[in-house]
């Protein structure tokens, strides 16, 4: 069967069922949640970070196999639910996206600019390589506990560091994280908003990213997610893979610590 | 194995010490880019910004939030003509359009105030946020001076009454002009706004 052209059909019928949603409301969502039931088109992206990290790419000509998650090198099975997690040869906290960063140009020789110039789909886009390789690592940790490091020193002051950041109020606005999510049962117009200050708040948004966003047809990372909550705060561009996102994800992971992985999820 | 324990123990100790707000801004400086209209010049804060980025967990400082609270509501300008009121169907624009200082929106079109996002207004309109009170029925208030400036200096400078509230400063920050606040307080006001409609 030809996975690509399953794939646009796919995409194709999504596309043209939200359409008909947009207007309406999350209970429709759920009705399409419902429908596909244990389907989720993310399985095709899975697919596809799983034949792009095996493939030779970048100017050496290497796959990812060699890159370490942190759980040795090549194991990807339960990696992600470890993540962020502090890396002795970086002497830093990396989450996913900065790790396959690091892995993209020190293993297969691309430059930081190549790796960072478009992490993230825009609108309209079949989805890039990144999106699908965090989309297969993290499916490979699905139903896992959470349990980021927190262990290391540099672990422990990358959770202050990510509590203070979603209390930084700038900008226009004077919005930080904390305005829409440090209060539980709130909403913003009809989108329900988790408290990621609280376990289970933290817990339901931290699982659930990457997730495909069916009115997008596209697979989001929670990297997307912070610099999109980023740009609605009236910020500037979040960069992936900056140690402002790893504080950031590595305050969720902690906060939600011990939940199970539900990863890719399926969103509005 | 002794000296490395003993410097893991010292950089606990360093890193996790308190989090200052100059690193934090530190940080976020490396962490960004400039995109489209939007700089990094944004992520400075102004001491308004800096005093209310504390987590919950923070004591306050009473002396502080009651010196910023002074400061607020006396920068307020008061219209002279004591003008509050515009028109309430370009207020209930202003009130609907999210768009605005975002770097995906065109720096050409008016911000709007984006007040459905979260507050009740129109009984009708079920798209509202929660994270601020309901309005509706605002206009059983009354139209007293005091509640006409109450209400101006509160979308002007909400930090004037309630230091650190979630709501933007759409006046003070320059988000809505005279012309649009004195609209949305239309909006609020009017007998003939939907804000003040029967409830069904």
């Amino acid at each position: 069967m030809n996975k690509g052209f399953m794939r646009v059909i796919f995409t194709v019928l999504i596309g043209l069922w939200s359409v008909t949603l947009l207007s309406d409301t999350e209970g429709v969502f759920d009705q399409y949640r419902e429908m596909l039931g244990d389907d989720n088109p993310a399985i095709f992206v899975i697919f596809d970070g799983e034949e792009i990290w095996y493939a030779p790419a970048g100017p050496k000509s290497v796959s990812l196999e060699q890159c370490d998650l942190g759980l040795g090198p090549g194991v990807v099975e339960g990696a992600y639910a470890q993540l962020p997690r502090y890396f002795p040869d970086v002497d830093r906290v990396q989450d996913v996206e900065a790790r396959l960063e690091y892995c993209m140009t020190q293993l297969q020789g691309l430059t930081t600019e190549e790796v960072r110039g478009k992490p993230y789909s825009l609108r309209g886009d079949l989805g890039t390589e990144l999106e699908a390789l965090v989309a297969w690592i993290a499916d490979q940790s699905s139903g896992l506990a959470i349990a980021p490091g927190q262990a290391h020193a540099k672990e422990r002051a990358t959770y202050a560091l990510g509590e203070n950041l979603f209390y930084y109020r700038a900008g226009p606005h004077d919005f930080s994280c904390a305005t829409c999510h440090e209060q539980t049962g709130r909403r913003i117009r009809l989108q329900a908003l988790p408290n990621l200050t609280t376990h289970p708040g933290a817990a339901e948004a931290y699982s659930s990213w990457p997730a495909y966003r069916i009115s997008q047809g596209i697979v989001r990372t929670m990297g997307w997610r912070m610099r999109d909550c980023m740009r609605q705060q009236r910020m500037p561009e979040l960069i992936m893979g900056s140690q402002a996102s790893v504080a950031l994800q590595t305050y969720l992971a902690v906060n939600g610590a011990g939940a199970s992985m539900a990863a890719p999820g399926l969103k509005r | 194995m002794m000296m490395k324990t003993i410097m893991q123990f010292l950089a606990f100790i360093i890193f996790s010490s308190a989090v200052c707000a100059d690193e934090v801004y530190d940080v976020l400086l490396e962490s960004m880019t400039d995109k489209n209209f939007v700089t990094v010049e944004r992520l400075k804060q102004d001491e308004l910004q800096a005093f209310c980025s504390q987590p919950r967990s923070a004591s306050a400082d009473e002396a502080r939030a009651a010196e910023l609270r002074a400061a607020a509501l006396s920068d307020v300008p008061i219209p002279s003509d004591q003008n509050y009121l515009g028109d309430w169907q370009r207020g209930e624009k202003v009130a609907s359009n999210g768009r605005g200082l975002q770097y995906s929106d065109d720096p050409e079109q008016e911000n709007g105030g984006n007040c459905y996002a979260c507050h009740q207004l129109d009984p009708a309109e079920v798209a509202y946020g929660n994270l601020g009170p309901s309005l509706s029925g605002y206009g059983a208030r009354g139209q007293s001076i005091a509640m006409l400036q109450y209400t101006w200096t509160k979308l002007w400078n909400t930090h004037a009454y309630n230091i650190c509230s979630h709501m933007p400063r759409f006046g003070a920050a320059g988000i809505l002009t005279e012309q649009q606040l004195r609209d949305v307080m239309a909006f609020l006001f009017d007998p003939q706004s939907p804000v003040n409609r029967t409830q069904p």
